[in-house]
């Protein structure tokens, strides 16, 4: 027993005497290992993420041969096409609504799926995930499929309670509603999962102290509920705006920026431009107008994590 | 006063006065029905991709009702899976993701470490500057990236571009910041006693990362593996932009620019690839779907 206790103190008193010639050594075996390990990232970072955002900003200023420099003149030619109005406009309608209906139905919906008996809850969460699971090109087809002209399986149902073809794809108006319906579809699911998530993590009382302080479901929604889920709520919008302000795929494959420049925004009007047009400079500085609202909005999800971290 | 009650307990919800049961069996059936209403929203799509695979294109030209299938047969999937470039293109986006996968834990998880727990100048800054990486979207870099590639070319007659390699570059600029983040957060979480307790025990910081951290974490590993997986899996910009010869695509690029040719579209058979392309995914979600779940809410609960 007095060889048990014994041991730590030796170890104790045995290692300051061993440890004060090598700490120092010790100390840098270890920044050097850290740094080793981190370097292949902070290579990658910088090689292929921020030298190829500066470089877009060099790129923005030259003339579409890339030989002369042009300053401002790219940025001057776009403000003066109206299709890059209707470029800004489509972007912002496409996201804040794609968003709004996103976390509007994927708050609904994990509250149904919270609402039912436990042992239920994960077979209807693996069926409501799938849309997030699928690539969404392979599931944008589908849906371009099913919006087809003249054999859209949603016009066949229609027809039968008296509603005539939709042109999904075709007309303006209701191109927009497609593209955002995918893209909501596409990504209310994860707005499901993190809510779900959140409001697993509310505690109970709070809500019995409600229930006997006489409060409606409405009110135990609006006073408990929304409050303590506020910060996942804040956090996944933003996340969410940024991925969707950057989409491309859905838009891409679904009305490619049809018809006549409509659905554009600005991930697939920079494709347009820049690869299928060969005008790189135009196409990076189209892209470029994404920065203010992503770094925007990244300003604001940092602000959360760096809370968050503090207060762990 | 009771037959109000129960007129009011009916469709409603918002009765104070009925039995807590009643309320709650009314709630149950309602949650039922949304529920039910949304998942039909959810798989409406890959159902009807199921649906038009198995049919013919005869059937499905004759614009019969299209949510049946009056003579199911397989000859999309085996024109498919016996079409060379096909094959082909299922084969790219194999080798893609298995080599990014591994690229990215090998990136990732050691800076993942030393950034959790070797503090050193500059380490609180560099992990912020790995979350602020994974915000920036693929669409703001694609053009940058795609004249950096044709530079590097001219420069050492190294020609990247429309090869599916040059992949193997890019895609980790997607799946390692993310991973490298919710690694940062896994390993955090082990108790400092573990690794000291290595330590002391003499093993050296390779060690203590292959021995303690790296099984302790493992369902963080998980996670990760499966995120690298989907997003490489699943890009389509950017093998868009740097592949055009057949050989040389994707799947999901293969299948868009070479299944629809000018207005012929086959349905049948972009629905049977496009369900091809899916089911990797999701059958590593059907049998991961906890660790699946675990990484999609770690990216932004994990501080």
């Amino acid at each position: 027993m007095a060889d048990v206790a014994l041991q730590p103190n030796r170890v104790g008193a045995a290692q300051p005497a061993r440890k004060r010639s090598g700490l120092q050594k010790a100390l840098k075996r270890k920044s050097t290992a850290a740094f080793l390990m981190t370097l292949p990232l902070i290579i990658l970072i910088t090689l292929l993420v921020l030298y190829p955002a500066f470089y877009s900003l060099h790129l923005a200023t030259l003339n579409k041969s890339m030989q002369r420099f042009v300053g401002f003149g790219n940025f001057e030619f776009l403000f003066k096409r109206d299709t890059f109005w209707l470029v800004v406009k489509q972007s912002c309608i496409f996201a804040i609504t794609a968003v709004l209906f996103k976390a509007l139905i994927g708050f609904i919906v994990a509250h149904f799926v919270h609402n039912i008996p436990a042992k239920g809850q994960r077979k209807w969460r693996g069926m409501l995930l799938v849309p997030w699971v699928i690539p969404p090109a392979m599931s944008t087809l589908a849906w371009l499929w099913l919006f087809d002209p003249s054999y859209s399986a949603f016009n066949y149902t229609l027809s039968f309670l008296g509603i005539g073809p939709i042109p999904w794809t075709g007309d303006a108006a209701w191109a927009r509603f497609s593209v955002i319906l995918v893209n909501v579809w596409y990504g209310a699911p994860f707005f499901m999962i993190m809510y779900l998530a959140s409001l697993k993590s509310v505690p109970d009382q709070l809500y019995e102290a409600a229930a006997i302080d006489g409060a409606n479901w409405w009110q135990r929604i609006w006073y408990v509920t929304l409050p303590m889920m506020r910060n996942i709520i804040a956090i996944t919008t933003l996340f969410s705006l940024i991925v969707t302000f950057a989409n491309f795929d859905i838009v891409r494959i679904l009305t490619a920026g049809g018809p006549l420049d409509h659905t554009h925004i600005f991930a697939t009007w920079a494709f347009r431009i820049g690869i299928e047009g060969s005008d790189i400079p135009l196409g990076a500085s189209v892209s470029l107008f994404m920065v203010p609202i992503l770094a925007v909005a990244a300003i604001f999800i940092l602000r959360d994590v760096n809370k968050r971290g503090n207060e762990a | 006063m009771s037959s109000v009650t129960i007129d009011k307990a009916a469709p409603t919800r918002t009765v104070k006065y009925g039995s807590m049961s009643r309320d709650r069996k009314w709630a149950l059936r309602w949650s039922y029905f949304f529920l039910t209403l949304f998942a039909i929203f959810s798989l409406l799509p890959p159902i009807y991709m199921l649906i038009t695979s198995l049919k013919s294109s005869a059937e499905i030209s004759a614009a019969t009702n299209p949510w049946w299938v009056f003579h199911p047969t397989l000859e999309n999937y085996v024109g498919l899976l016996t079409s060379n470039q096909f094959l082909r293109f299922f084969w790219n986006s194999a080798l893609v993701s298995i080599f990014v996968v591994t690229i990215t834990m090998l990136i990732s998880v050691p800076a993942a470490f030393a950034l959790a727990r070797m503090r050193f100048w500059g380490s609180a800054t560099l992990a912020t500057g790995v979350f602020l990486t994974y915000l920036i979207p693929d669409s703001l870099l694609f053009i940058p990236l795609f004249k950096v590639f044709a530079l590097f070319g001219d420069w050492t007659g190294i020609q990247l571009i429309n090869r599916w390699y040059v992949l193997l570059f890019i895609y980790p600029t997607l799946t390692v910041p993310f991973c490298t983040w919710i690694m940062i957060g896994y390993f955090a979480s082990i108790p400092k006693e573990l690794d000291e307790a290595a330590i002391i025990d003499g093993a050296s910081w390779f060690q203590t990362l292959t021995r303690i951290f790296i099984p302790v974490a493992l369902p963080g590993l998980i996670a990760a593996t499966i995120f690298a997986f989907t997003v490489s899996w699943a890009q389509f910009l950017y093998p868009l932009v740097f592949t055009t010869s057949t050989d040389q695509l994707v799947l999901p690029v293969g299948i868009i620019t070479t299944l629809i040719k000018g207005d012929v579209f086959n349905w049948g058979q972009i629905m049977t690839g496009a369900l091809l392309g899916a089911a990797p995914p999701l059958i590593i979600y059907a049998f991961l779907m906890d660790y699946y779940i675990a990484g999609l809410t770690a990216g932004a609960t994990k501080g």
